[in-house]
Order: structure tokens, then sequence, then C-alpha cells
């Protein structure tokens, strides 16, 4: 094993955390102010991704699909929002998650129904190809590190955004004291709509520019939902902070896992049981890790409500 | 309120005759799909009415009882795999093609799953313990899916339906009875529990846990085991789910099941009795006359789902017989 490879599949955890990042940040934040668990922040992914590689290939621009991509997700949110979200959040959790879940079915079906079952292909765009050389010999993909890059400049600009700005204290307001703040004259609907639209437009982001590395098809934004909502429970729900750390350990956690597990066994089993034994634990792992910190701190690491 | 409960009654007894009589017509008019569907309903409710223990009773919404069902699945598929091989499972242990002892090793190993599973995601609460659940189901779905022994992404085909003494299993209607007569089993578990002091105690917890701790009893180890017996029952529906298929595949665990079992309890209506068969039956219905007419059934069915959640609450037995008389 070489100190490239190391490094290679490190940074491939650390692009999988700041995708994370970009989905697990919209969730927490939307919990965060409106106290809603949404499901459906998948499917704003797939929105995402689907916009993206439609406008890119009807255009021959990657950086228009990537705009659409945003624009896409974010009307979708604020429709999903204003017709259907609105009415969920006097419910209790459960009717959240049913509502949402119910989402899912119309927006895959209904995304099927428009684009068929063929997936789609969306090329990295010509200034992203190629890569860059690694200390220690190795080489990594120029367009990984660009993720990486959008990744904190997402993470800087929610903090700005957040902390500095009029809109920012609103949300801060909204998550303190939703009743107080409408008191004061703030209208309280549109602010929802505006943050609902915001975590939408992330997801629709991150679905954008994994789609370039992976298929964009039906039902791609459900296994990163749920790595979404490990990295926020791990986190603190409701905590933009939480978020950050906790898609950075899971995504760094679950690549390492991958890689160095089925290794780490073969010094004590045959070299085809400790992939296989490697490989099951590896696909567990993140679990058992969100297990362990549940175990000692119940609310997660940066709870941000008491 | 006496009027109301008569209400409830009458319309448990009519849904549980009309599960009866409809696939017993359906078989003596030669057609046996429709004792297949009566089937899956009857398993489906059986599994629901497990969750409903949890999740109605106790107010602990599980997100991840598709763990349970399909480890029910599982013990039933590779127990029979064995017996079918004539290998031994391990210390010599053989496989076996028994329902019942099938059923006895679904719940004893749901039961253990769920020990370590509830004693975590029970230390936490609310949207905490929805997330959790889950994840836990997906990490057992991962497994299932890396672990080549058993079929792993492909799934186990199990080439003959178990058996059950003194039944032939391997025609519908029989296993039909067979499934009927452990879903009443399971309803009366059901009402035994939600009527015992144990049921009193869980039912506090969920309306107000200080005053159940107040009055001496920790709502924790009251929440774990209604949340074992859950799993169990929902692992016994698991086994039936892949006898009645002759499959089990980690579908059976994926977190769209988990989905779909929350669904059938909120259709029929949430810690009712007879709420999960009304959803089953709704449900299962639904699907078929939804997937007869169009291919896109489930873009309909989240429409109907949505109305439902957002207009119709109380579910379908709330809607006939009424507001629940307590709770």
């Amino acid at each position: 094993m070489s100190i490239a490879l190391l490094i290679e599949q490190l940074l491939n955890g650390l692009q999988l955390g700041v995708m994370l990042f970009l989905m697990a940040a919209g969730l927490t934040l939307i919990f965060g102010v409106m106290g809603l668990i949404n499901l459906a922040h998948g499917s704003l992914y797939m929105i995402g991704a689907f916009a993206c590689a439609i406008v890119a290939t009807a255009t021959g621009s990657f950086w228009i699909g990537l705009a659409a991509s945003l624009a896409a997700a974010a009307a979708a949110g604020a429709i999903m929002e204003i017709t259907v979200i609105r009415r969920l959040y006097e419910r209790d959790h459960l009717d959240q998650v049913l509502a949402t879940f119910a989402l899912i079915l119309i927006f895959s079906e209904g995304t099927r129904w428009l684009f068929g079952s063929f997936p789609l292909y969306l090329d990295i765009p010509p200034a992203l190809q190629g890569a860059v050389p690694l200390p220690g010999g190795g080489q990594y993909q120029l367009y990984r590190l660009a993720i990486i890059g959008v990744g904190v400049a997402v993470a800087v600009g929610l903090y700005l955004l957040i902390a500095r700005t009029r809109l920012g204290m609103r949300i801060r307001a909204g998550e303190s004291d939703r009743e107080m703040i409408a008191a004061l004259g703030v209208d309280i609907s549109t602010l929802y709509t505006v943050v609902f639209a915001l975590g939408a437009a992330l997801a629709g982001l991150a679905g954008a520019l994994v789609g370039a590395l992976q298929s964009v098809q039906v039902g791609m934004g459900e296994p990163v939902l749920i790595l979404a909502f490990v990295v926020i429970v791990i986190g603190g729900i409701g905590s933009i902070k939480g978020a950050l750390f906790g898609a950075v350990l899971v995504g760094v956690v679950d690549t390492m896992g991958r890689f160095l597990l089925p290794q780490a066994l073969t010094l004590m089993l045959a070299p085809s049981q400790a992939a296989l034994v490697g490989g099951a634990l590896a696909s567990m792992l993140i679990y058992i890790v969100m297990a362990l910190i549940l175990a000692f701190r119940p609310s997660g690491l940066f709870s941000a409500q008491s | 309120m006496r009027r109301a409960v008569t209400r409830e009654a009458a319309t448990n007894t009519t849904l549980a005759l009309l599960l009866l009589a409809a696939p017993l017509a359906a078989s003596a008019m030669g057609e046996p799909f429709y004792v297949t569907l009566a089937t899956r309903i009857a398993v489906l409710a059986l599994a629901a009415v497990g969750l409903n223990i949890a999740l109605g009773l106790g107010g602990l919404v599980s997100f991840g009882h598709a763990a349970f069902f399909g480890l029910g699945g599982y013990a039933a598929g590779i127990l029979a795999t064995h017996a079918f091989n004539a290998e031994p499972l391990f210390l010599g242990i053989a496989g076996t093609t028994s329902m019942p002892a099938i059923w006895l090793v679904a719940m004893v190993v749901c039961g253990l799953v769920a020990l370590p599973i509830g004693a975590v995601s029970l230390r936490t609460s609310g949207v905490y313990f929805i997330m959790i659940t889950l994840a836990f189901a997906q990490m057992i779905y991962y497994f299932a899916i890396s672990w080549p022994a058993y079929g792993g992404e492909d799934g186990l085909s199990i080439y003959l339906r178990n058996s059950f003494p003194w039944v032939n299993t391997a025609a519908p209607l029989p296993f039909f009875l067979v499934c009927y007569g452990l879903l009443l089993l399971g309803l009366l578990v059901f009402r035994a529990l939600r009527d015992s002091r144990f049921g009193a105690a869980l039912q506090a917890a969920r309306q107000n846990e200080v005053r159940l701790a107040a009055v001496g009893i920790a709502p924790f180890d009251i929440r774990l085991t209604a949340f074992v017996i859950s799993a169990m029952m929902t692992g016994v529906a698991g086994a039936l789910f892949a006898d009645l298929n002759h499959f089990v595949s980690p579908s059976m665990l994926s977190w769209h099941m988990s989905g779909e079992l929350i669904v059938l309890i909120i259709l029929g209506g949430k810690g009712r009795l007879f709420g999960p068969v009304a959803g089953a039956m709704l449900y299962v219905l639904l699907e078929h006359v939804l997937g007869g007419i169009t291919e896109r059934w489930q873009f309909f069915l989240g429409l109907i789902l949505l109305g439902v959640v957002l207009f119709a609450r109380g579910g379908l037995i709330g809607l006939v017989a009424g507001r629940q008389s307590h709770g």
C-alpha cells in the first residue's frame, strides 16, 4: 500500500463527505428552522441531477446545466413547500415522514414517466478534465478536487449567510422562537419558503455535481439521503457545524473502511475470507460508528437545540 | 362512548369475515390468484400488527421494522435451504422445513436483534429515534447485500414451500388459512397486550412519560419490551412472506418496506386493533387495481397517500368507526 494510494482514498472520502454536507446542510437547516423531517430531500437531489444532465445535453455547456440544476431544485422545493410541506409543520413527525414518503413515490415515478428508466449521462466539463499529481507519485482527478472546493466554498458561504446577513439573523431567530419572530413582524411563511428553497438548491447542486461522476437515474437520491440522515444524527440535528463535521467523518470513515478493513483483516484471515468479512464489515461501519456515538451522546455531537 | 366501541367491534368483525370469505369464494370459483392476494393481505397485516404494538400503542415510530420482516424471511430461507441441501447449519444443527420451527427461530432471532437495537435507539426520541431505527435497518440491509453466502444481492429461493403439520401448504387456500390463523392470533396478542397492565403503562409512556416515571414505572423498560415483542411478531410475518413468494431478498429489508409497513398502519388507523388489517386490504387492493390500470401506479398511490395524510386523519377505521374511545 503506497502513500499515494492512501492520499487518493483520503481525498475520495473527503469528496464523499463534502457531497454529503451539501445534502445534510439543507436537511438540518430545514429541521432546525421548521422542525420538519423531509424524506423527499433525495428527490430534490435527483431533480438537480436530471436538470443538469438535460440542460447540459441540450446546450452543450455543463455550466448552464449547473445553473439550471440550482434553479430547478430551488423551484421544485418552493412549489413543494407551498403546496404540501407548509401543511405539515404543525403535525407530528409521523405525518411528516409519511407525507414526504408519498412525495418520493410521486417524484420518482413522475421522473420515470417523463424521462424513462434509462440512466442519463453527464460529462465532466472540459475545463475540469484531467488529473493533478499527488505527493508520493499518484494522480488525482481534477473534477473531484473541484467538488471538494465547491463544498468548502458552500460551507464558508453558509456560515457567512447565517452569521452575517439579515436573512441569516431571521433564520437563527426562527430556530430559537418562531412565534416571537412572527410577532415582531417578520413574514414567517415567506422565510420558511426561502429556507426550504435554499436547502433544495443545495441538494440540487449536490445531485448535479455527482451526476457527472455517476449515471443520472431515478432512485439515485435514496442512498445519499440515508447517509445524510446518519450525518445529521451524528452531528446533532439542526446544527450546520455538526452537519459539516458529521459529513466529513462519515465520508472518510466509509471510504477508508472499505479500503483498509479488507487489508487489515488479511493479517488474521485468509485473503478470500478477509475480502468477504472486510467488505461486509466496511458496509456496516458508519452505522456502527453512529450507534457508538449515540450510545454516549444521544442528541449528537453538536446538538443545536436542548 | 359505548356506541363508538360497538361500532368499531362491528367494523372489525366485518373486516375479519370479509378477509376470510373472499378467498374461500375465489377458491370455489377457481381463481387461485385472488387467494394469493388475500394471503398477501393477511401476511402484510400481521407484520403491521406487530409494528402497531410499538408505533400505535407505544408511540415509537420505528422506521426500521423491515429489518425484522427481512430477518424473519431470511430465517425461513436459510433454514429451508440447509434442509434442502441436507447441510448442517452450524455445530451440526440441521436446517428445517417445518413452519412452526421456522417461526420460533424467526422470533428468537428478531428478539435477539431487536434487544440491542432497541436499547440504543430508545435512548433517543422523536426524529432521532426515527432515523436511528432507519439506520440500523440499513446496516442489516447492506450486510445482506454484501454477504454472498445466502445469495447476496440476488436473494435466496425457497424451492418448496415449508410444511405445516396436517396441511398441504403448497396449495393456495390451506396456506392462506395458516396465515389467516396466525393473523388472528397476532390480533389476539395485540388486544391482550393493549388491555393488560403492561399495555396501560406502554400507552401512558406515550402520553406522558414524566407522570409514568412519577408513579414508579421506568418508561425505558416498558418501551424496550414492547419494541422486542413488536419485532418478533413482524419477524414471523416475514417468514410467512418468504414462504408466500418462495423467495427472500434484501428488498424485504429495504427502507421502502419499512415505509410501507408504516403506511399500512396509517391508512387503516394508528393504534386501532384492526387498523393494520384495513390498511393492508386497502393497500394491496389499490396496488392491484391501480397496477391493472397503469404501469405508473406508484405515482397515484403517492397522491392517494398524500391525500390521506393531509386530509383524512385517523385512517379507514377512524372514518368508519369514529374516533378512538380513548388515547
